[in-house]
């Protein structure tokens, strides 16, 4: 008897190209020299060379091509603000052409070419590394280590690695079984990975006996609290964990209406999974207006046809509790003050301009607060500091990347930073050995 | 409105395109077809004893994603009987008289042979004869096609026996398979022809099937050398055009063919001295209707150039091809860049540095590795509102990478021009040399 189905409410949100309009479109690149798709990507993965194979049907050329610069090229492919990276940077833009569709080339370069991983050498280098955290950060560090011969191990302590690349994308761009490839294509590479919670289970003391470098991809903590009352509310549930629910849980449930708090790309990702979830209505508030949202246009694009909408000037005061669960929220009216230090006008909320709106479900994305780890590193207000170009932090024996230093980017930001300290560590290493 | 009207060696048609003999003029059908559409003439595919063809037949190059840059073959002449043909040639002739209808030859060497097929041809009506001396396969193993056409004394023999008994215009069809196409062309000019076509397609090996190590077109895992043709041929068609209409001694009247598919490419060939020309290749892309485009095209041209028939341009640019001796030395140009159109794909940067003579340059770097080196040095992020300052996003190309020519350096080569992705970004311009005209004959004595 054959099951019956129900549609996946997460089809891909681009989909792929076949082999006729992958060459058609690889065939338009212009083949820049220097190009500034290349110097755009964080990672700095060779734009032209890998289009250049698939055109020429190298596929195995193409694909080694792009993991030999980002490891995660798969998810990088699906996930990248690639309209602000390398599709950004395309000269097409100034031709009055259609930028090539390099996320997409990507993806088919990844995809057709499966099995394709970087050269690791036979023999090992005499050093060994802990990556900290089990994200892209030290998937990149772990895997550029490797291919030098270096030993790792990462702990993460999650039940499944990858972190927010397999808990936090948006169903649509990348799903965890997607991401947990990647996570065995580092682990086929050498790479030893063991669940457990540093400073837990594991102490960090011990952890600097055994290695002799340590990397930190910790990334950030829980999302941060709106501090109003009524927040512990059940149907309150903030968008990471909503996200990380939906996507490793069957029969997820939504409400019926959902509110969304934030302007983030996160808040965006949630409000739209709600919509495919099920909810018939979804309201996303944010404080201060379209033209301050941290979210990328073209996410708030997508959101609106998804059928999201968006309320501004508004600030949550309490979620409205009935029969022990969230009912509603009491928002006030904002207006726009005086720039704050990055820049953007502050929200200043109004007297005597609340007003409430019913709902069954509360869904607060406000970005993610620093992890407090006990960790002796010198650290700004947000994050972990570092040497930019070797992601060396102020123990000589701590190299970090990734969220926890940059305050959350982007997935191909983690890759690059997790690369950068891989050859920082390598250099040091080999600055060590030469002296020594 | 400009007058397409040909007369070509004697055979008048309503305008100068003429399908070659090929598959597109394999019978009557088509040919009436092909009339319709607007072709003012025919060059029926060549009679002959018919033959057996194979399966495939045909492959192709592509090139850059585009199908068909060149196009190879394998088939033979036809494979119909030679009443039929005559049939169907007389019945068109019937229904379009003003028409021109010329039948493509091609039988062993043999003067009886050749009497025979000429009589029987021109008896079903046609305007003009056209000798297959070109096809480089399968024929060619037989004695005939380009075995003819590649000895001169066989083109000069044959074309002499079918003037003994020829009553209309004469056309020997050339095939570029020589070292020196001008010989057999004077030939036939000896043997008495009227007219020449040239080219026939060039031997050919288009591809290897990478899997299977069969060279295409696979006929049961085994290939053949064809006749290549389509647009890649055209450059080599005009040259050959160019020393056939250039040659004092020939003088015959031309018909061009290789890579024609649209009214630019008979342009040129009629510039170059041609007074009709065949299309093959493009038919066998696009269909008959292409003809409306060339048509409509050629006479928008000739109107905008104040020209009222082909005899008005034809062979306007032959005196403009000289020997290299005879070019100006001292003829100077520089190429220079529009800072305002530059999209800052650097290509001519690296064209320049490692395929000419170095002298692009981009500021602050000696080299094009010191430049990359340079850019992959860079750490770049993903722009995030929340972390970053908003940046304006600036349409224009950073100035870092608009390429400078050092125009002392520069020799004129038009490399960078030719490979600039962006119509009139680099032009090529003249700067006084202050030195008067100079050629290498003059200056060697």
């Amino acid at each position: 008897m054959i099951e019956p189905t129900t549609p996946d409410p997460f089809p891909d949100l681009h989909p792929a190209l076949d082999s006729q309009s992958a060459v058609a479109e690889a065939n338009r690149c212009l083949f820049c020299f220097d190009a500034p798709c290349t110097a755009a990507c964080p990672t700095h993965i060779d734009v032209p060379r890998f289009i250049r194979k698939i055109s020429t049907g190298n596929l195995r050329g193409s694909a080694a091509t792009i993991l030999n610069a980002n490891i995660l090229g798969l998810s990088c492919s699906r996930v990248c603000p690639v309209q602000v990276l390398c599709e950004g940077a395309c000269v097409m833009h100034r031709y009055n052409r259609k930028p090539i569709e390099i996320g997409r080339l990507q993806r088919y370069a990844m995809e057709e070419a499966p099995g394709v991983r970087p050269a690791t050498p036979a023999s090992s280098l005499i050093f060994k590394v802990a990556c900290i955290g089990g994200g892209p950060a030290s998937l990149a560090c772990a895997a550029e280590l490797r291919k030098h011969g270096v030993s790792v191990t990462v702990f993460d302590n999650r039940p499944l690695p990858g972190g927010l690349n397999t808990y936090g994308v948006a169903q649509y761009k990348l799903r965890p079984r997607e991401s947990l490839k990647e996570v065995e294509m580092v682990r086929s590479m050498g790479v030893d990975f063991r669940r457990a919670e540093v400073g837990g289970t594991v102490a960090l003391a011990d952890l600097e006996r055994e290695f002799d470098f340590l990397f930190v991809g910790i990334g950030l903590g829980a999302m941060e609290r709106l501090g109003i009352p009524g927040e512990d509310l059940p149907g309150v549930l903030d968008a990471l964990r909503f996200i990380e629910r939906y996507k490793t849980l069957p029969d997820v449930r939504v409400g019926r209406c959902v509110i969304v708090i934030g302007g983030g790309n996160t808040a965006i990702d949630a409000a739209n999974a709600a919509v495919r979830l099920g909810a018939q209505d979804v309201h996303l508030f944010y404080r201060r207006t379209e033209r301050e949202m941290p979210a990328f246009s073209f996410e708030f694009d997508h959101s609106k046809v998804e059928g999201v909408r968006f309320h501004w000037l508004s600030q949550p005061v309490a979620i409205v509790e009935r029969e022990g669960r969230a009912a509603g929220v009491r928002f006030a009216r904002t207006s726009l003050g005086e720039p704050d230090a990055r820049g953007r006008r502050r929200a200043v909320p109004l007297p005597n301009s609340e007003y409430e709106v019913e709902c069954d479900m509360v869904i607060p994305a406000l970005g993610q607060s620093r992890l407090t780890a006990a960790l002796d590193l010198e650290c700004s207000a947000s994050a972990i500091l570092i040497d930019r170009a070797t992601g060396r932090t102020s123990n000589p024996k701590y190299y970090a990347g990734g969220d926890c230093v940059n305050g959350g980017r982007e997935v191909v930001d983690a890759v690059a930073d997790g690369k950068r300290a891989a050859i920082g560590i390598l250099k040091q290493f080999g600055g060590i050995a030469h002296n020594g | 409105m400009a007058n397409l009207a040909t007369n070509f060696a004697g055979i008048r048609c309503p305008n100068p395109f003429w399908l070659a003999s090929g598959p597109p003029a394999n019978c009557g059908d088509q040919v009436m077809r092909a009339f319709d559409a607007g072709w003012g003439g025919a060059v029926w595919k060549t009679i002959g004893e018919p033959i057996v063809n194979v399966s495939s037949r045909y492959s192709s190059v592509d090139w850059n994603g585009q199908r068909m840059m060149g196009l190879n073959n394998i088939e033979l002449i036809t494979d119909r009987p030679l009443e039929t043909n005559l049939r169907e040639i007389a019945a068109v002739k019937k229904m379009y008289p003003d028409h021109a209808v010329i039948a493509s030859l091609m039988v062993e060497s043999k003067r009886e042979a050749w009497h025979e097929i000429v009589r029987r041809t021109e008896d079903a009506g046609v305007d003009g004869l056209e000798l297959n001396f070109g096809c480089p396969h399968g024929m060619s193993e037989r004695g005939m096609g380009s075995a003819v056409g590649q000895v001169p004394e066989y083109s000069c023999m044959i074309t002499g026996w079918v003037k003994e008994v020829a009553r209309t215009p004469v056309l020997v069809k050339l095939t570029p398979n020589v070292t020196d196409i001008r010989s057999v062309a004077r030939a036939a000019r000896r043997g008495g022809a009227d007219a020449l076509s040239a080219i026939n397609t060039i031997n050919s090996i288009t591809g290897i099937d990478l899997d299977t190590f069969i060279p295409r077109p696979n006929v049961g895992g085994l290939s053949s050398h064809g006749g290549y043709c389509g647009p890649a041929v055209k450059p080599i068609a005009l040259n050959l055009v160019q020393q056939i209409c250039a040659d004092a001694e020939i003088g015959l009247p031309v018909s061009g063919i290789g890579g024609i598919g649209s009214w630019r490419d008979a342009a040129e060939f009629i510039l170059l001295g041609c007074g009709s020309v065949q299309v093959c290749t493009a038919v066998m892309h696009y269909g008959f209707r292409i003809v409306e485009d060339m048509i409509d095209g050629l006479s928008n041209w000739m109107d905008e150039k104040g020209f009222h028939a082909i005899g008005d341009f034809r062979g306007l640019s032959l005196p403009k091809i000289a020997e290299w001796k005879h070019l100006d030395l001292n003829y100077k140009i520089v190429a220079r860049i529009d800072r305002d159109k530059c999209i800052g794909c650097d290509l001519c940067y690296i064209a320049c540095w490692d395929g000419a003579h170095q002298c692009i340059h981009i500021e602050g770097h000696h080299v094009p590795e010191s430049l990359e080196a340079a850019s992959r040095a860079r750490v770049a992020v993903t722009p995030i509102a929340t972390l970053d300052r908003t940046r304006d996003a600036k349409p224009e190309t950073p100035s870092r990478r608009i390429p400078r020519v050092d125009e002392a350096a520069c020799v004129g080569c038009n490399l960078c021009w030719l490979v600039c992705p962006v119509e009139n970004c680099i032009r090529m311009e003249r700067v006084e040399t202050g030195r008067p005209p100079e050629s290498w004959a003059q200056r060697a004595g």
